[in-house]
């Protein structure tokens, strides 16, 4: 393996865990990262959590330091872009024309923020999404330069809810409008969406739903956000938060097979033998809840990549996790563990010493299937246990909250 | 200044030095095998999960309440568990021997 060239397109969560896996795991070779974005592999997630809510962040959250890249002899090739896949003579081409070639390829493009067809979206002003680090540092000096700090955020999804608590942190006015009966319906169950709807209601951001925004007009550089109920909301400055799109092009033109994502098998391997993909781009089994998912989350594109190193290590290894995922609003940390997708039963608990120590199980029929905690570090971490060991649990005692959380409270007898 | 000591569940012993920020960042950026720090230190992930030897238990403390709730019930706790990411690396800590639980 001394000699072979090993290429990653795309410089974060996934590929960046991959490149240290691979070294990690014996590579010899040379290990290429190509991103378009210019910055130093950063942490995404705190981005909106943290980050944005301190005014003149000046260290981003780097996933390695830089000088592990030269130790490990990683070449970082940032602010480049890749245009082109050809699989037959195993090639990449840069946008600049420069040709670069692999013995084996892995793709970590990610996804990128959604921009959904609102009329007068591309004419508004300070309008930004909120996934890169670029992204942050628009939408702080929008705010800094803002007398009124007037924010209207389009989407009530977690990046909604993040980017409102940080940015009302930092002495902003801020509206959600979200376009669904509930905050987070895509995710959770209404009682999640209660919760969080309140918990932004006493920290003084608007949560506003069944707000379809249908147009932006802009006038004398602020923006007014129309919704189809004829409402509307002055905005200096907007974020939208409605969701992302797969960064699928590459592997579309190069041919490989698309379905939801790059299709991947338990390897991570796609439909060419040279060719693997991970992380957010992925569409790929999962053997627990024996489907094929697409995830946007920080634990599936670390777990691929350290799967896909060994693979491509010649090790025997195959993809097994339970999803989880956390999310920081205020004071409340969320932990999400499983997938609730399919859920008939939902179990709410609140536990009787803090109505802010909260969990919420989903059940189809007597299977769990994913747990929600709020501040609850104990119900998440045994939830995961029971998904994983598919526990059998007795609803009545977890329903009943003068039984304290334990590994063996909520046992069938 | 703090030297550290991790020992992996592959018994491989490295001692290194560090000045600030917390352990886990110091475990990454010396690539000890079992500490990821996946959530980047916000007590969210349980993957920077250590044992401190029962010796420097004082040196180190007890955990916080967010932190002892993640441990509480994790598979591989034991009475001297820490996640990595909620200790400060300080002079307090020198010469402090971490067991790796992952």
């Amino acid at each position: 393996m001394s000699n072979k060239t090993c290429v990653v397109i795309g410089a974060s969560h996934a590929g960046v865990n991959f490149a240290f896996s691979l070294r990690r795991e014996g590579w010899r070779g040379e290990i290429i990262l190509f991103d378009s974005d210019p910055e130093i592999p950063y942490h995404r997630p705190p981005l909106s959590k943290a980050y944005l809510s301190v005014e003149n962040n000046s260290e981003l959250d780097l996933l390695f330091p830089k000088q592990n890249y030269q130790t490990e002899n990683i070449t970082l090739r940032l602010g480049e872009t890749v245009s082109k896949i050809d699989k037959d003579s195993k090639e990449i081409t840069l946008s600049n024309g420069e040709i670069q070639f692999y013995d084996k390829l892995v793709i970590a493009t990610g996804a990128r923020p959604f921009i959904p067809p609102i009329k007068g979206i591309e004419t508004a002003v300070n309008l930004f999404p909120m996934r890169t680090f670029a992204d942050t540092v628009n939408i702080q000096n929008a705010i800094k330069k803002s007398n009124e700090k007037r924010v209207v955020i389009i989407g009530g999804g977690y990046i909604g809810l993040e980017t409102a608590a940080s940015l009302k942190k930092l002495g902003a006015k801020v509206i959600v409008l979200e376009r669904e009966n509930r905050v987070l319906e895509r995710v959770t169950a209404p009682q999640m969406s209660d919760f969080f709807s309140k918990l932004h209601g006493e920290n003084g951001v608007d949560l506003l739903t069944n707000k379809n925004v249908v147009s932006i007009k802009k006038s004398e550089g602020v923006n007014e956000v129309i919704c189809d109920d004829n409402t509307s909301y002055i905005a200096d400055l907007i974020v939208v938060g409605v969701g992302i799109k797969v960064n699928l092009e590459l592997a579309q033109k190069t041919g490989l097979v698309i379905e939801n994502g790059i299709k991947v098998d338990e390897t991570t391997k796609t439909s060419d033998e040279n060719i693997y993909a991970i992380g957010d781009c992925t569409y790929h089994f999962n053997s627990h809840y024996n489907r094929y998912i697409r995830l946007e989350s920080v634990q599936n594109a670390v777990d691929q990549a350290k799967v896909a190193a060994s693979t491509i290590c010649g090790n025997d290894v195959k993809y097994n996790a339970i999803p989880w995922f956390w999310s920081d609003q205020y004071n409340v940390k969320l932990q999400m563990v499983g997938l609730s997708q399919g859920y008939n039963d939902v179990i709410q608990r609140v536990e009787e010493d803090n109505e802010k120590c909260q969990s919420v199980w989903y059940f189809k029929d007597d299977e769990l299937l994913a747990v929600d905690a709020v501040n609850n570090g104990k119900a998440y971490v045994l939830g995961g246990r029971f998904i994983k060991g598919r526990t059998e649990i007795d609803k009545i005692k977890l329903r009943d909250t003068s039984i304290v959380i334990k590994p063996t409270s909520f046992l069938k007898d | 200044m703090a030297k550290i000591t991790f020992v992996t569940q592959g018994n491989e012993t490295i001692t290194v030095e560090g000045t600030a920020g917390n352990v886990m960042e110091l475990a990454v950026q010396n690539k000890i095998k079992g500490i990821d720090g996946n959530c980047g230190g916000v007590c969210s992930c349980a993957t920077c999960h250590v044992h401190v030897e029962p010796e420097h238990w004082d040196k180190v403390g007890a955990p916080n309440t967010m932190e002892s709730d993640m441990l509480e019930f994790d598979e591989k706790v034991s009475d001297h568990s820490r996640l990595s990411c909620q200790m400060k690396v300080t002079e307090n800590l020198d010469g402090i021997v971490l067991k790796v639980a992952n």
